[in-house]
């Protein structure tokens, strides 16, 4: 019974989203009739693959629309900021070749699922830092890092700001 | 505005030079995804945010539908790159390589 709820509220966001993709797309109303077919056809699979992962764990807590405020804020911000001064970066060390690599192990202390999925892509993005593993259990990040300045470093050292937002907006 | 567009597309296209440049200086398959980062973060936001102001500036329905379709076309490779470059570094890991050069791997560390 649950398994179906997932599936139905899954599929409903989904088409909720390519409906807002394909408006004015045809003759018919606001969308053409073939539009509506292979939307719900692709929302159906969409919430029988994605529906599980999705909700388990605290998934639900992105139901809050101030969460999607923030992460927008995050994005256009932090973020973007974070991945200006390490480009800047990256390009200098492309140039000279001064790099100090290495796999660096740290913990931010993340619960849910998608706290550590936003934080794992931001590291991820920005260039230098690289989401190499996640241990399922503990939550541990295993990050490749281009300049190694500590062997056991902190959340902010390797990342800055990026966990304490993850938390805000996922937690 | 032209001089806007262009200077838009002419720093894309030194960061994707540089991001091309990592691929032949560094040393393993995890330092050169750095490098490949770089392109699709700083080398496509530049390039296609030129497309977004060629597309504003051109006016009415077709250029206003090219500049929406380039911003959908480059949120969407900001959250695929992520997941794909995660993905290759994993995959490289589990598969048996190692960082070169690296000072520290604290997973082979904590694997045994």
């Amino acid at each position: 019974m649950r398994r179906l709820a997932v599936w139905a509220v899954t599929a409903m966001f989904a088409l909720a989203v390519y409906l807002l993709l394909t408006l004015w797309s045809g003759a018919w109303g606001l969308w053409s009739l073939s539009e509506l077919i292979a939307g719900v056809v692709m929302a159906l699979i969409v919430g029988l693959v994605a529906g599980n992962l999705l909700w388990e764990r605290g998934g639900w807590r992105m139901l809050m629309p101030h969460r999607w405020v923030l992460l927008l804020v995050f994005s256009a911000g932090p973020l973007l900021w974070a991945m200006a001064r390490a480009n800047v970066d990256v390009a200098w060390r492309v140039i000279t070749g001064k790099i100090r690599p290495g796999i660096v192990r740290f913990d931010p202390a993340l619960k849910t699922e998608l706290a550590r999925t936003i934080l794992a892509n931001a590291i991820t993005l920005t260039p230098g830092t690289l989401t190499v593993d996640v241990h399922e259990l503990s939550g541990a990040f295993y990050v490749h890092w281009i300049n190694v300045t500590d062997e056991r470093p902190t959340p902010e050292q390797v990342c800055g700001a990026l966990p304490a937002w993850a938390r805000r907006i996922a937690e | 505005m032209n001089i806007v567009i262009y200077i838009l597309l002419a720093v894309g296209a030194v960061f994707n030079g540089l991001g091309a440049l990592a691929l032949i200086r560094f040393p393993d398959v995890y330092t050169r995804i750095h490098g490949a980062t770089k392109c699709t973060t700083f080398g496509s936001i530049f390039s296609i945010t030129a497309v977004v102001v060629h597309g504003f500036l051109r006016g009415g329905g077709e250029g206003g539908t090219l500049a929406v379709h380039a911003l959908f076309a480059l949120v969407f490779l900001l959250i695929t790159n992520p997941t794909g470059s995660h993905a290759l570094a994993r995959g490289a890991y589990r598969g048996g390589i190692k960082p070169a050069q690296a000072v520290v791997d604290q997973l082979e560390k904590d694997r045994r």
